[in-house]
């Protein structure tokens, strides 16, 4: 299966020069940008790794175009996204959000369905990508 | 008896010098005033930063004389009642008294005045939009000196707004919590509105958004109904919505509406959503003011986003010289504190104008409005950090209307495609994946510095060249258009600005 968090996901993965782009935008908007990643998408795992603190100074997209190839080198095989973050007053949040590498195969997850009384059913997700046992490609 | 009343009411209405009666004596000897001689104008009055400020647009009666028309809307939306009365003096009545203090002609409309009046705080219970419109939309749409009435804008000073929860959740904490940034959220209504059973109904919700959505809708009239009971439908919808979620990595939620008779059937039912894992609740306009704060207050305590539809507020929003406009609902969903608020697609099918629905849109998204006449906006307001409202685009929207609506509207607003989805002629996922394509290729191209009002149909062209789904909405919808005058527009005269 195919994670469809952020942004962009819907589209062919962005090129190079198309994720500078972005990263221009945010920066233009004066939003920090960082990059993070992790091996388990569940969308309720908000902390993915950060690869360094957000480069709140930072002027020129090409020093983030950096940070990402340096993260796809040494984490190739696991989600990285990239965010923009806004300090503004009534904001102070995440303005922008879009994966930038993906691992080749992408195990996804299984639905757990705890049944309940009145029909009622608990779900749970749980990653394979944490599984002792994650299914074969 | 009553004609004599009537025949008086309207001599003091229009023959008597109308100038107010400072002799104590003369002023409460029974009988019937003039509402300016009463009080309840005072031109030039300086408002209070407390107060709570109310522009009407009034349209009096032949011969009634606008001023005094002013006053008496300011009269009978605070202290007056028909005829003079003893027991005012046993109270500080000069401070109670709502104060007219400015009256103009409504440009381009013979007839018709904006009336400015202002209310002391006093005059309202902290945290009670029942309390707030008892008076303010209270008897006095009524009144029969004026033909009719509108509450066109208010400002609501800090000091109250602050006595309001606003919105439970509010866009920030709502992003954070789907995990969707940078974009419009997108949402479907289901269809049929009526008629599917539970298990058929979830068949919707799940396609919708395992095909790409981050909302499904449940529509205002669907309840609990013969055809499908509330608990089988949110049986249903929640297994929809975690198969959804599990095959996608995604957030996904259904606004299941728990709107019933009685607030105790709506708590039950908040409840039963909340139990199955539902990270949003829906209700809809006509439950009422009060009750729509009691959800409110739930939805805060619950961790739940509470969508609200508007259904019924065309029947008093819609027409320019009576009801009360829509900024003016938005200003108290915003203080009762629902989170989202169906505000308007201007290209879709239902009433918005342009400049009308980006007052609005201000109204429920900034901290600061400031005074706007092009939009509506008659005053500065400022939301002393209440939470944002998320507006809602609903109505006859497709994914060929992408650059517009991303233009128009901006990014923190739900985009809704109901028959713009489910009416795919590939299926209901393939509707869900042409609007989510068109959409993060039109965020994209803006965010690349492109101009997407121009360029737009050109955007949605090359992605459709490899998103067939994309295609089949371009061709199926392409000359779908609602071009019909808007009923509701602002009348302002644009000032000529020095530059």
């Amino acid at each position: 299966m195919k994670v469809t968090q952020g942004q962009f996901s819907f589209l062919p993965e962005l090129t190079d020069k198309e994720i500078a782009k972005q990263i221009e935008y945010a920066l233009s908007n004066g939003w920090a940008v960082a990059v993070e990643y992790a091996s388990d998408p569940h969308p309720r795992n908000v902390y993915w790794t950060m690869w360094g603190h957000p480069m709140f100074d930072l002027k020129d997209p090409a020093g983030a175009m950096l940070e990402v190839t340096a993260c796809r080198r040494e984490h190739g095989d696991k989600y990285i996204r990239v965010l923009a973050f806004d300090s503004k007053k009534g904001w102070e949040s995440i303005r922008m959000s879009f994966i930038v590498n993906r691992p080749a195969y992408e195990p996804g997850f299984e639905l757990v369905r705890a049944e309940g009384p009145g029909r009622t059913v608990r779900y749970t997700l749980r990653s394979h990508s944490t599984s002792a046992y994650p299914p074969a490609p | 008896m009553p004609q004599r009343r009537t025949a008086r009411g309207r001599l003091a209405l229009n023959k008597i010098s109308d100038s107010k009666i400072t002799d104590m004596k003369e002023r409460y000897k029974s009988g019937v005033l003039k509402y300016k001689q009463m009080g309840y104008w005072e031109q030039d009055y300086e408002p209070k930063p407390t107060d709570i400020l109310a522009v009407f647009r009034i349209t009096p009666q032949d011969g009634v004389d606008p001023e005094e028309a002013a006053a008496a809307v300011a009269g009978e939306s605070s202290t007056a009642t028909w005829t003079v009365v003893w027991t005012d003096r046993l109270t500080d009545s000069e401070y109670y008294r709502a104060k007219a203090y400015r009256v103009e002609p409504v440009p381009g409309s013979p007839g018709q005045y904006f009336a400015f009046i202002a209310y002391d705080l006093d005059l309202f219970e902290e945290g009670s939009i029942a309390n707030l419109t008892a008076s303010i939309i209270g008897n006095v749409f009524g009144f029969k000196p004026l033909k009719a009435l509108r509450l066109e804008d208010m400002r609501i000073p800090p000091h109250y707004l602050k006595t309001f929860q606003g919105p439970a959740t509010g866009i920030v904490a709502e992003r954070e919590r789907m995990n969707v940034y940078g974009r419009p959220l997108l949402g479907a209504t289901m269809k049929p509105k009526l008629g599917l059973s539970g298990r058929n109904y979830g068949r919707v919700v799940y396609e919708a958004l395992k095909g790409g959505l981050d909302f499904t809708k449940d529509d205002e009239n669907i309840n609990s109904q013969p055809f499908m009971h509330w608990r089988d439908r949110f049986l249903y919808c929640m297994e929809g919505v975690s198969k959804a979620m599990a095959e996608t990595g995604e957030i996904k939620g259904t606004y299941l509406n728990v709107t019933a008779g009685t607030m105790e059937d709506m708590y039950e039912r908040a409840e039963f959503a909340r139990d199955l894992g539902s990270v949003i609740i829906m209700i809809d306009l006509v439950i009422g003011y009060t009750a729509i704060q009691s959800m409110a207050k739930w939805a805060r305590k619950n961790d739940m986003i509470l969508h609200l539809h508007r259904a019924g507020h065309s029947t008093y929003t819609r027409q320019k010289n009576h009801g009360v406009s829509f900024r003016v609902i938005a200003k108290w969903m915003r203080m009762a504190g629902v989170d989202h608020i169906h505000a308007g697609t201007v290209v879709g099918k239902l009433e918005g104008d342009p400049n009308v629905i980006k007052g609005i849109y201000d109204i429920c998204r900034e901290n600061n409005v400031p005074k706007n006449l092009q939009h509506g906006i008659f005053f500065d307001q400022d939301w002393a950090s209440l939470k944002k409202l998320m507006p809602v685009a609903s109505g006859g929207i497709h994914a060929g209307q992408m650059h517009q609506l991303l233009t128009y509207l901006g990014d923190d607003v739900v985009l809704q495609f109901g028959g713009g989805t489910i009416g795919h002629p590939m299926g209901i996922q393939s509707g869900a994946i042409a609007n989510r394509v068109a959409l993060e290729c039109m965020v994209k191209a803006r965010n690349e510095g492109r101009d997407i009002w121009n360029e737009g149909p050109q955007i949605l062209a090359e992605a459709a060249r490899w998103c067939q789904p994309l295609r089949g909405a371009l061709d199926t919808w392409k000359d779908v258009t609602f071009d019909y005058a808007s009923t509701d527009s602002v009348d302002y005269v644009p000032t000529p600005t020095a530059s």
